[in-house]
């Protein structure tokens, strides 16, 4: 009676659980793609997060910062030291003030963080009719649907429905909240050339820059699942010596 | 034939110790052979395992508090380089996010044993009461632990459940400029929130021990719901109990750890990978999992303050189901009707949680309203007036199938 109890009991939780998120209440629902990453092994494609990082280079850091990155952490795209010394240095940072008191500038080094493309939000909102472009740090973690939604949302710009009138500026995306979106479509085929050959598709282009931005939110993500593995594993040995140590223990109340 | 003389030596040190600070008698009285009935299912698992929850959060909690900064402008960057800076700091900080909803499925869940079981009841009123005391220090602290990160959802979180203070006739608006300390949720907000969340969990690790002490004056209660009487009834804790609670929480910690590594955002809302924004108001404000059947029950009255009020009571009301059940048979499982309202009271309550996960319009709100007052019907009517029409099943006469003598602890086999 219970055990059944038990059972409807998660079943219903689960679902309750599950059911709370509510992705498809404005947007259309996103296609739900294949990813490198998915699942309890999944990894991050090595050269897929090398070309995103191209594109995020070429493309997005115009006017979105990744500013929980640093320079020294592309070791996990599988470049060299070298390589990431070239890439650090080929950007100017903000390095304190001189002893006359006036700021200096320098070359970037492999222990500086990405710097943001704006020196602040007014400029940012100044220069991007009125929007201020997010950090994309987080934002694979940060929107409901993860990469799912962003690709989507790289892929979304399509005409504008007739009788639909955009501000300014706006473009139409169907997947954007309310559809209007600051940002114009930001991918084009053949917009980069990637390095290893690769056809620069738009939905290419989409899936890298994703795959990177996803390792950018989640950089602990293959250590996580690997150490994870161990753990339960050593978890599931100690639970059944546990069951067993219990059932002898207790066959002595029968005796 | 001879003791080797370390080991001698130490149980003299152990006896020298013991006579001046009885620590180990105490230890050996209360966690060795205390008599626990023989009978215990292993829905008696999660006291213990509630307790184990408690310890790893305020050890996970010590080690995020060294890394994590308590300002606006700081916490939400110091919460990002504990996840990639911190060696390990991911594994702590997910342990200790998905760590407050492990502890309260692990709560709920003795909190409904307790209900079904009848452990309330006298003379264990004091030890029911004690755990509703420690059940809303843990929703206190929770909230203000999901506040730290300050991330979109902490920041409207604590401007939407501290403003539920506003309420208050006459002096709400004063009560919620002093709990934020300014005139909205801010620095000085953050500050205090971090001050308490460090320092309710010993609040509730003091909390704990009466409710132990109120535990062991009387001893367990058992599915059953009978008291013990012959001696082999009770055996020792150790080692029947400390194996079957290590067994659970093997259990435990493998569920917990399957989120911790593979499902670290499960329970979470993306909207707190966002810095708080205190222009941008997020789409749909919701608080955590465990907070949903409350929070259903505040959105379901159309009156602030009744919203308010009723909420609060659905907790405070648990208070008195030592005296609004009059019944003197503890069990469901002898208590044919009870037991039938027991199951409504848990789906009513798994019916809050899913309308407190959804806009408060259209059928949730209707369902929501509904199960709002068959909470309190349950509670007020139902339970009270229950004793006079159930005719309860015949009690058996012991703890045992059979008789059985009585058992020593742990040696012979």
């Amino acid at each position: 009676m219970s055990r059944r109890f038990l059972r409807e009991i998660s079943i219903v939780l689960f679902n309750l659980l599950v059911s709370d998120e509510p992705c498809a209440n404005e947007q259309p629902l996103f296609p739900q793609e294949k990813w490198s990453f998915d699942q309890l092994f999944g990894t991050y494609d090595r050269a897929e997060l090398q070309r995103g990082f191209q594109v995020y280079q070429q493309v997005c850091s115009t006017c979105h910062g990744l500013s929980h990155i640093s320079y020294r952490q592309l070791k996990a795209l599988g470049f060299s030291e070298a390589k990431i010394k070239a890439i650090a240095a080929q950007k100017e940072v903000q390095d304190g003030v001189d002893e006359d008191g006036n700021p200096v500038k320098r070359n970037g080094k492999p222990s500086d963080y990405f710097p943001n493309p704006f020196v602040n939000e007014k400029a940012a909102r100044a220069a991007n009719n009125g929007a201020n472009p997010p950090d994309l740090s987080l934002v694979i973690k940060g929107r409901k649907g993860g990469p799912h939604y962003v690709k989507a949302l790289l892929k979304g710009y399509v005409e504008t429905p007739a009788g639909m009138k955009l501000a300014p500026g706006m473009s139409y995306n169907l997947y954007f909240g309310g559809h209007q979106i600051a940002m114009a479509s930001p991918l084009s085929d053949h917009l980069v050339e990637y390095a290893d050959g690769t056809a620069a598709t738009v939905d290419q282009m989409a899936h890298d820059v994703v795959t990177f931005l996803a390792w950018a939110s989640e950089p602990e993500m293959e250590e996580r699942k690997h150490l994870g593995v161990k753990i339960l594993t050593y978890l599931l040995v100690f639970t059944v010596l546990m069951g067993l140590v219990k059932r002898r223990t207790w066959r002595r109340l029968e005796e | 034939m001879t003791m080797p003389s370390s080991e001698k030596k130490k149980a003299g040190f152990v006896q020298w110790v013991d006579e001046r600070l009885p620590v180990f008698s105490f230890i050996n009285k209360e966690l060795v052979d205390y008599p626990t009935p023989r009978n215990l299912s292993y829905w008696w698992n999660f006291g213990s395992l509630a307790g184990v929850v408690l310890v790893v959060m305020i050890l996970t909690g010590i080690f995020l508090a060294m890394f994590y900064t308590p300002h606006v402008d700081h916490a939400f960057n110091s919460v990002e380089r504990i996840m990639r800076e911190v060696n390990y700091g991911w594994l702590i900080r997910y342990i200790h996010m998905n760590g407050a909803s492990m502890f309260f499925v692990v709560v709920y869940i003795h909190m409904f044993r307790g209900l079904y079981y009848g452990s309330y009841k006298a003379p264990r009123e004091l030890l029911w009461i004690l755990g509703v005391v420690i059940f809303l220090l843990m929703m206190a602290t929770a909230f203000m632990g999901y506040v730290l990160p300050w991330g979109q959802m902490s920041y409207w979180g604590a401007t939407v459940i501290t403003n539920l203070f506003s309420a208050i006739p006459l002096i709400g608006d004063s009560i919620v400029t002093w709990l934020w300390g300014g005139f909205s949720v801010a620095n000085p907000t953050l500050n205090r929130f971090f001050a308490l969340h460090y320092l309710f969990p010993f609040l509730i690790v003091g909390v704990v021990f009466l409710h132990l002490i109120a535990l062991h004056q009387h001893g367990s209660n058992n599915p059953l719901g009978i008291d013990a009487k012959k001696p082999g009834d009770k055996i020792p804790f150790h080692p029947y109990y400390t194996v079957k609670d290590l067994l659970g929480l093997g259990v435990l910690l493998m569920v917990w750890g399957s989120f911790v590594f593979f499902a670290p955002n499960f329970f979470g809302e993306p909207d707190n990978y966002i810095p708080a924004d205190p222009l941008v108001t997020p789409e749909h404000i919701v608080p955590e999992w465990y907070f949903l059947p409350f929070y259903a029950i505040l959105r379901s009255v159309p009156d602030k303050l009744g919203g308010v009020v009723l909420m609060f009571s659905a907790v405070f009301i648990l208070t008195l189901m030592p005296w609004l059940d009059r019944s003197p048979i503890r069990s469901a499982r002898f208590r044919p009707l009870y037991k039938v309202l027991f199951w409504i009271f848990v789906a009513t309550c798994l019916i809050l949680g899913w309308v407190g996960s959804q806009k408060p319009e259209g059928l949730p709100l209707i369902f929501g309203r509904i199960a709002t007052v068959y909470y309190f019907i349950h509670f007020l009517v139902f339970v009270p007036l229950l004793n006079r029409i159930e005719r309860p099943l015949p009690l058996p006469e012991s703890l045992q199938k059979k008789s059985v003598p009585s058992v020593k602890g742990g040696a012979s086999s």
